[in-house]
C-alpha cells in the first residue's frame, strides 16, 4: 500500500495563531479530495493520507499546488521487519534507477523507540542490502542524487523517496481578499500568483475595449483565470468597457497622457468593485519602468487616485524571472497569445514618462470623472470561475 | 441577422456535401484497400467521387490525388516535384503575393539554398509580365504562380502566361495554386500549359480537411510520405472518403459547367455592395480590382482612418462576419505582404477589410451590411479622430 504524505512549512512558525493557519490549509487540502475516500492524519507538521482507489501521483500533482504545501511524498508502507523495509526500500530505489552510476543515500528517522535499530543502523542495513543488489551504486552521504527515506512508526513503517515540491507559502485565504487587475499579458497573473502564495484571496478585474478589443483577447483572460484556480479554487473575474472612457480622455486630453489617465479610471474602478466585492487591498502586475507608466513618477500618479492599499508583487523583479514564475504555473503560454487588451488607436505615440500629479489633474478635469466610472461600473459583468 | 462575408475564409458546406459525407460515413464505412464487400463498396465510391472531380476540371481520372487540403496540395507540388529535378536546375520563380502555404515553401528552399525570384505585381496585383519575361532567360525549374490572390481576388492571366512558357526552347513545370478559383471561375486546363493545380473543398462548399492536387499526364512528381500504396503512392495513408465523398459533391455543384448562373449570381450581390460602399461612405480606397480582373466574390476595400480590426468586432456586434489582416495590436508590425506589394500606403493597408460572398448570400443581406458599415465607419472614425463618442 502507499500513501501520501505531506511537509508544510512556515505555519510551524506562527505561534498562537497555527490552529488558524493548520486548519485553513486542512480544509484547501479537503477540498482537493472532496470526491475521494481517504483518512486523514496529523503529526509532527505532517499529514497522512490514505486514498482508497486513487492515482496518487494524480492526486499529489493537485495537492502540490497548495499554498503552505512544502513537499509531497509518495511512500510505501510496510510493517516493521527489517527484512520488508529492505525489500520495500529496493523498490524505491529501483522506481528511480536509470543507469547503475547513481549515488545514493539512506535517511532513517525511528519514531518507534521500541524498534531495536537505532536511526542510524537502519540507515546502515538498508543502505549494505540496496548495495548487495545494485554493488555499482555508490554511497554518498552530502550530496546523493537519490535519498531513500525510512521512517520507522509504532505500527508500520513508510519508504519515500521522490520528493514533489509544493509551493509553499501560506494556506490560501488566510490574508484576507484582494482584486487583481488582471490584463492576459505575462505579468498579472504572477502577480496575484503571488500574492495567493502568501494567503490573499483573490477576485479579478479586467478592463477591455470591445470592439477596439477582440473576443479573443477577453477569452485569453478567462482562460487566465481558469488556470488560477489550479491554485485558488474559484476566482470571480469581472469585466468592465473601458471604451466610452478611452473615447472621452481621446477627446479632451493631451495625447501623451492616455494611457496615465486611463490608468488611474481603472485603479478609481478598482477601488469601487473592491470595496463593493470586501476586498481590502488592489493587485497589480506593475513593476518599476517597464514601460512610461510604471515609472516611480507614473505610478504615484496612478496610486494617489485610491486610499487601498495597491500590492504590487512584482515591483522589483527582471523580465525573466517573471516570465520563470510564469512558466511554473503554467500562464506563460497563454499570456504570450497576440490578441492585445488595448487598441493602438488609444495608445499615444510618446507616452509622458515623469508625469507631475497636478498637470495630470488639471488634464483630467474637464472629465466628468464620478459619471464616467458610475457609466462603466454599470456594464460590469461578472464570471465565476471554478476549479 | 447572421451575414457571413468570409467565404474565402472558408464556406459553409453545401446540403449535397453533407449528405455525401453522412452516407460515407454511416453506410459506406470500409477501408477501400479491403479485400471484402465493404471495401469493395468504399473503393467504388472513391472512383466515382475521383471521377466527379476529374469531370469538374475536365482531366483525366488518373491525374487526380488527394491531399489533406490545399497547403498540402501546394506542398505536394513544389516539393514533389523539386526533387525530382536533375541537380544543375534548380532556378525557382514564383510571385510576391502567393498565399503563405506558397510563400514559405519557397523560403524555407531559399534558405536551403535555391535561387528564387518573387515576381513583382502591378497596382491591381496583376504579376508583371516583363518582369517574368525576363526571369524566362534564366532558365527556370518550376513556376509557381496563383490563379486567383486570396486577399484582394486578382485572377492572374495564367492563360497568357502559358503561352510565354510554351515558347520557350525547354519546359519548366508550371504549378498554379487554384484553392480560391475553382468555383469562381471557368478553369480550362486545355487552354494552359499548367501541369500541377492546387484545390480544396472547404472553399467551395466542400467539407475541411480534403483538397486535391492535379498532376498532368507525364509530371514528375515524388511523395512527400511514405507508406502505403493509396492515390497512386504519392499520397500514402487510408483515404480521408467521407470528406472525398463530400469534397466531390460539391465540386460537381460547382464545377465549370454548372457555374455560369451562380457567378452572375454572386457578381450581382458583389456590384450592389460595391455601389452601396461608395456611394454612403466616404473615404473609402477599393483595393480589388473590377470583375473580370478579379473574382466576383471577393472585394477589398479600406475604410481610412479605421484599424480594419475595429471594424470587424463593430460588424460583429451586428452578426456580420468578414475579414482583415490588419490587427490592432500594439506589438504586431505585421502588414499584408499583399497590400504591400500593391504599393499601397500604410494607412490604406491598414483599414483594408475583406468581403467575400457566396451564392448563399442575399440582397437583403448585403443591403443590411451597407447600412450597418455606414453606422460603424460613422461613429468608428469619431472615436478614432478623437472627436469623441456616437
Amino acid at each position: 500500500m502507499n500513501i501520501i504524505i505531506i511537509r508544510y512549512g512556515e505555519i510551524i512558525l506562527k505561534g498562537f495563531n497555527r490552529k488558524f493557519f493548520e486548519e485553513k490549509l486542512i480544509n484547501n487540502i479537503k477540498q482537493v479530495l472532496k470526491d475521494h475516500q481517504y483518512r486523514f492524519r496529523r503529526a509532527d507538521s505532517l499529514i497522512y493520507l490514505e486514498i482508497d482507489n486513487a492515482d496518487l501521483e494524480a492526486v499529489a500533482r493537485k495537492l502540490s499546488k497548495i499554498f503552505g504545501v512544502v513537499s509531497i511524498n509518495i511512500a510505501a508502507v510496510t510493517n516493521n521487519e527489517l527484512e520488508s523495509i529492505c525489500q520495500t526500500a529496493l523498490i524505491k530505489l529501483e522506481e528511480q534507477l536509470l543507469t547503475e552510476n547513481h549515488s545514493f543515500k539512506v535517511v532513517s528517522k525511528r519514531g518507534n523507540k521500541k524498534f531495536p535499530l537505532s536511526s542510524l543502523e537502519i540507515s546502515r542495513e538498508v543502505g549494505a542490502f540496496l548495495l548487495t543488489k545494485h554493488p555499482n551504486l555508490r554511497v554518498d552521504v552530502h550530496n546523493p542524487e537519490i535519498t531513500i527515506f525510512v521512517e520507522v512508526r509504532e505500527e508500520q513503517t513508510y519508504v519515500y523517496s521522490k520528493k514533489i515540491p509544493g509551493p509553499g507559502g501560506l494556506p490560501y485565504g488566510t490574508s484576507g481578499r484582494g482584486l487583481l487587475l488582471l490584463s492576459g499579458g505575462i505579468d498579472s497573473p504572477v502577480a496575484g500568483w503571488l500574492m495567493a502564495k502568501r494567503g490573499l484571496e483573490l477576485e479579478a478585474l479586467h478592463f477591455h475595449s470591445y470592439p477596439f478589443t477582440s473576443e479573443r483577447a477577453k477569452e485569453k483572460v478567462f482562460d487566465l483565470a481558469q488556470i488560477l484556480t489550479q491554485y485558488c479554487n474559484q476566482i470571480k473575474l469581472h469585466t468592465v468597457n473601458l471604451l466610452k472612457i478611452q473615447t472621452e480622455i481621446k477627446k479632451n486630453c493631451p495625447e501623451e497622457m492616455f494611457t496615465i489617465i486611463s490608468r488611474r479610471f481603472m485603479m478609481q474602478i478598482a477601488q469601487q468593485i473592491a470595496l463593493k466585492n470586501n476586498c481590502e487591498a488592489i493587485i497589480t502586475g506593475e513593476n518599476l519602468a517597464q514601460v512610461a507608466s510604471q515609472t516611480i513618477q507614473g505610478l504615484t500618479v496612478t496610486n494617489s487616485v485610491v486610499d487601498l492599499i495597491v500590492l504590487r508583487p512584482l515591483i522589483g523583479l527582471d523580465k525573466q524571472e517573471i516570465i520563470t514564475i510564469a512558466e511554473k504555473i503554467n500562464t506563460y503560454k497563454t499570456s504570450i497569445l497576440p490578441y492585445e487588451d488595448c487598441c493602438t488607436v488609444f495608445l499615444p505615440k510618446h507616452p509622458v514618462t515623469k508625469p507631475r500629479l497636478e498637470k495630470v489633474i488639471k488634464a483630467e478635469s474637464s472629465l466628468d470623472i464620478p459619471a464616467l466610472v458610475e457609466e462603466a461600473l454599470a456594464n460590469l459583468e461578472t464570471i465565476e470561475f471554478k476549479q | 441577422m447572421e451575414v457571413y462575408l468570409d467565404n474565402s475564409a472558408t464556406t459553409k458546406p453545401s446540403q449535397a456535401a453533407v449528405q455525401a459525407i453522412n452516407r460515407a460515413l454511416t453506410e459506406i464505412y470500409g477501408n477501400p484497400s479491403s479485400l471484402h464487400r465493404q471495401g469493395l463498396l468504399a473503393e467504388k465510391l472513391l472512383k466515382k467521387s475521383r471521377s466527379q472531380i476529374t469531370n469538374a476540371l475536365g482531366v483525366a481520372e488518373d491525374e487526380f490525388v488527394f491531399t489533406s487540403g490545399g497547403t498540402e496540395a501546394n506542398n505536394l507540388a513544389i516539393l514533389g516535384s523539386i526533387k525530382q529535378l536533375p541537380k544543375h536546375s534548380n532556378y525557382l520563380i514564383t510571385t510576391e503575393i502567393e498565399h503563405p502555404s506558397t510563400l514559405n515553401i519557397f523560403k524555407e528552399l531559399e534558405r536551403e539554398g535555391y535561387p528564387v525570384t518573387y515576381l513583382r505585381v502591378t497596382q491591381k496585383g496583376i504579376v508583371d509580365l516583363n518582369h517574368l519575361q525576363q526571369c524566362l532567360l534564366k532558365k527556370p525549374a518550376l513556376i509557381s504562380i496563383m490563379m486567383v490572390n486570396n486577399e484582394i481576388g486578382t485572377v492572374q492571366p495564367i492563360a497568357e502566361i502559358s503561352k510565354m512558357i510554351a515558347s520557350l526552347p525547354y519546359k519548366p513545370i508550371f504549378h498554379s495554386d487554384a484553392v480560391q478559383a475553382f468555383g469562381k471561375l471557368k478553369i480550362d486546363l486545355s487552354k494552359t500549359n499548367v501541369d500541377l493545380l492546387s484545390i480544396s473543398a472547404h472553399k467551395f462548399h466542400g467539407p475541411k480537411g480534403i483538397g486535391g492536387l492535379y498532376i498532368r499526364k507525364g509530371t514528375k512528381l515524388g511523395p512527400l510520405f511514405y507508406g502505403g500504396s493509396q492515390e497512386f503512392k504519392l499520397r500514402p495513408g487510408t483515404e480521408n472518403l467521407p470528406a472525398i465523398a463530400g469534397m466531390a459533391a460539391a465540386a460537381e455543384e460547382f464545377s465549370s459547367n454548372n457555374l455560369t448562373q451562380k457567378i452572375k449570381y454572386i457578381e450581382h450581390l458583389r456590384t450592389r455592395l460595391l455601389i452601396g460602399i461608395t456611394k454612403k461612405i466616404e473615404n473609402v480606397k477599393i483595393i480589388s480590382p473590377a470583375v473580370p480582373e478579379a473574382v466576383p466574390n471577393i472585394l477589398n476595400v479600406a475604410f481610412l482612418g479605421i484599424p480594419g480590426e475595429v471594424l470587424l468586432h463593430g460588424l460583429e456586434e451586428d452578426g456580420i462576419y468578414i475579414s482583415t489582416r490588419s490587427a490592432c495590436s500594439s506589438n504586431k508590425k505585421e502588414q499584408s505582404h499583399v497590400l504591400t506589394a500593391l504599393g499601397l500606403r500604410t494607412q490604406e493597408i491598414e483599414s483594408a477589410v475583406r468581403f467575400s460572398l457566396s451564392i448563399y448570400n442575399t440582397e437583403t443581406e448585403i443591403d443590411y451590411t451597407i447600412d450597418r458599415l455606414h453606422h460603424h465607419v460613422t461613429n468608428l472614425r469619431q472615436i478614432v479622430s478623437g472627436r469623441g463618442y456616437y
